[in-house]
């Protein structure tokens, strides 16, 4: 492929929702009509002027933005090398870059005449974002979430109901994300008329990986003007972790033209990728379908889905947005995993070293910057998008360190 | 002629309509499965759509996924699913078979290679859950090279523009989704269902079958009245799931036996 002419025409998805042999619309015949009636709203609202201008008016008052570009000067001083920079989205209302993606969903449903939302959650960032926008906005709001996650994020869950959610429990399969994912599908395939399906990450069936990119590209698009504005230019590397992957190509997205800017994505190593135990489809998995896209997956030789871990909730999913498996293939982004120790250390010494306590799926991304800083230059700058912060992780980093709150 | 295309007909000649229960293959076990598919035609079936287990099943209800579920606690794989037809066919060689799954195990093993597979142990028809039209191309011209029906799905919020476009793909018969449901919902309306069938055949040629939400003999006789054949799958599997082991092959022939009754009153 001839990367640097193909770059500068990048263009995904194209009209039919393919990233290359990625996305696409895979999907039960019942939902066909729901999704196209969505594309064509979307298309229509994205270049109706009062709709953006709606939803960067909530982004600003409602979610706090833009969000701050802090430069981690005391954690960069002892790893000595390049100087390690934080996009603050866990200073976001509700905690995580998912709000961005639910006020714009939420809107979106309000402009269709859906008074029923429905999302499905894995750390219940996405849950309380959906929660939150549905009381903001005056809707019914059910919330999926499997029951093992249940167990991992009780004050999420409580903070969910509080808002008025309704939070279902997931029994079937793994009982993590993606059980809930097909939970999700499924009352959206019984209640398809009225109810609006919020998706939480940029995977699913077309168009959801293009509009859940799109109202998280406000991420990338501050960036691309407060770093000349802070160190004079763009950032050497932008690194996020990727569970389904919204945050990183929320700050991907917008600078994958700018060829020298190294794109890093980090998916969750488990136990280490050589133990199986681990949720890195793009570093170990296989292309295959699920969820209607055409993805690199964690499946057996037979097309079975496998179950997957990782300490952190969000990152626990099988599958990955189409586009991150289509950036891989081109060499456009580069995908590396942090397994749970290291995403541990790194909560730590983020948290002590500069007073920020990180999610621990952001504490991944976290983790590689400290693994590849010290061989790099001071003058050199990664930039690493704190997706979330970590006060729904106290109960499990406790635990891993063996102690009762 | 296709064995489905015949099998209609001889029903047509006959003003009967089609019996097609669906069982999920390797639920409990293969071996069983086996029993079943004789046992179904035994007792008055005449089409057989079995299912390929797969972990993610998201246009099916619960008791459909736990049938999986069981399938898969046996390492049931699409291979064996072929076998199993292959070894169906062995004493069998009139009934269709159709393949009903979802698209990742068929890509694991290749989709050419599949209908390769599919065609040398005589599978019939093949649908594919998560297959519309506009993603399946390739899977659709392999079966057509080797005279396998592809079976499509048509749903209550499927256009009728979008009719005529499955139209010209759909070979065997079209399987109208009588809810807005997962499979094993139970709020059927047979008046909507009526209408909708109308509707689809004005641009179907192939006969039209409908499932989801039939539960007894009354919504089989229902369905049968205003359609060429009738899907019953959950209540089927529930049979199987509440049955002890040694009742399994009775119960089940006894069950499509009250469904045969109810359907023949027509």
């Amino acid at each position: 492929m001839q990367m640097q002419e193909d770059l500068q025409n990048y263009n995904f998805p194209d009209h039919k929702g393919h990233f290359g042999p990625y996305g696409g619309v895979f999907v039960p015949e019942t939902l066909i009509h729901a999704l196209e009636d969505l594309r064509d709203n979307y298309e229509k609202l994205k270049n109706t002027p009062s709709f953006m201008e709606e939803f960067h008016d909530d982004l600003k008052h409602f979610v706090g933005r833009p969000s701050p570009v802090y430069y981690a000067k005391r954690l960069s001083e002892m790893l000595g090398g390049a100087q390690i920079w934080l996009k603050r989205e866990d200073l976001n209302h509700t905690g995580a870059h998912k709000v961005n993606n639910t006020v714009g969903q939420a809107l979106l449903a309000r402009h269709m005449g859906k008074k029923r939302i429905i999302a499905e959650t894995g750390a219940g960032q996405h849950g309380v974002a959906s929660a939150t926008v549905a009381a903001r906005y005056g809707m019914e709001c059910v919330v999926y979430m499997g029951s093992e996650d249940i167990k991992r994020q009780a004050s999420n869950v409580y903070r969910m109901r509080l808002l008025g959610a309704e939070v279902v429990p997931v029994e079937s399969g793994s009982k993590t994300l993606k059980d809930a994912l097909n939970e999700a599908m499924r009352d959206w395939v019984t209640n398809v008329e009225n109810t609006f399906y919020i998706i939480g990450t940029v995977a699913g069936p077309h168009p959801y990986p293009m509009i859940v990119r799109d109202f998280n590209s406000v991420v990338g698009e501050e960036l691309k003007t407060q770093m000349p504005q802070l160190i004079g230019r763009q950032p050497d590397a932008v690194i996020a972790c990727v569970g389904g992957g919204s945050n990183a190509l929320g700050v991907f997205y917008p600078y994958i033209k700018d060829e020298g800017v190294r794109l890093i994505g980090v998916e969750a190593g488990g136990s280490g990728i050589d133990t199986g135990k681990h949720a890195a489809p793009l570093a170990s998995g296989t292309p295959g379908v699920l969820h209607g896209n055409r993805t690199y997956l964690m499946q057996d030789p037979n097309g079975q889905i496998i179950e997957t871990h990782s300490i952190s909730a969000g990152l626990d999913y099988p599958g990955v947005g189409p586009e991150h498996s289509w950036l891989k293939d081109i060499g456009r982004a580069e995908y590396v995993s942090a397994n749970d120790d290291e995403a541990l250390e790194a909560f730590h010494k983020l948290t002590k070293i500069e007073g920020i306590m990180p999610a621990l799926e952001t504490a991944h991304a976290v983790a590689h910057a400290m693994k590849i800083a010290p061989d790099m230059s001071s003058d050199q700058v990664l930039l690493v998008n704190l997706s979330g912060r970590g006060d729904k992780d106290m109960a499990t980093v406790a635990t891993a360190s063996n102690i009762g709150l | 002629m296709s064995r489905i295309k015949k099998k209609f007909e001889d029903l047509s000649q006959n003003n009967r309509r089609a019996l097609i229960p669906f069982i999920t293959a390797g639920d409990p076990n293969l071996e069983v499965t086996l029993k079943l598919m004789s046992a179904l035609v035994d007792s008055g079936s005449d089409i057989i759509e079995l299912g390929i287990p797969f972990s993610d099943p998201i246009a099916d209800g619960p008791t459909i996924q736990r049938a999986s579920e069981r399938a898969l606690a046996g390492e049931t794989s699409l291979s064996n699913v072929l076998d199993l037809v292959k070894t169906f066919r062995e004493t069998d060689r009139e009934t269709p078979v159709v393949l009903m799954g979802y698209a990742n195990p068929i890509e694991a093993l290749g989709v050419d290679a599949f209908v390769a597979r599919a065609a040398e142990v005589g599978v019939d028809g093949v649908l594919v859950v998560d297959y519309p039209p506009e993603e399946s191309s390739a899977l659709n011209l392999a079966l057509k090279e080797n005279q396998i029906d592809s079976i499509f799905l048509l749903a209550p919020t499927t256009l009728e523009a979008r009719i005529t476009d499955v139209a010209a793909l759909a070979t065997g018969y079209v399987y109208y989704v009588s809810l807005k449901g997962v499979t094993g919902a139970g709020h059927l309306d047979i008046e909507d269902v009526s209408k909708r069938v109308e509707q689809i055949k004005k641009h179907v040629k192939v006969p039209v079958g409908v499932g989801f939400g039939i539960r007894d003999g009354e919504t089989a006789r229902a369905v049968a009245q205003v359609s060429d054949a009738v899907v019953i799958g959950s209540r089927l599997v529930e049979e199987i799931e509440q049955s002890e082991a040694e009742n399994i092959i009775k119960n089940v022939e006894g069950f499509i036996r009250s469904i045969r009754k109810a359907i023949d009153q027509v």
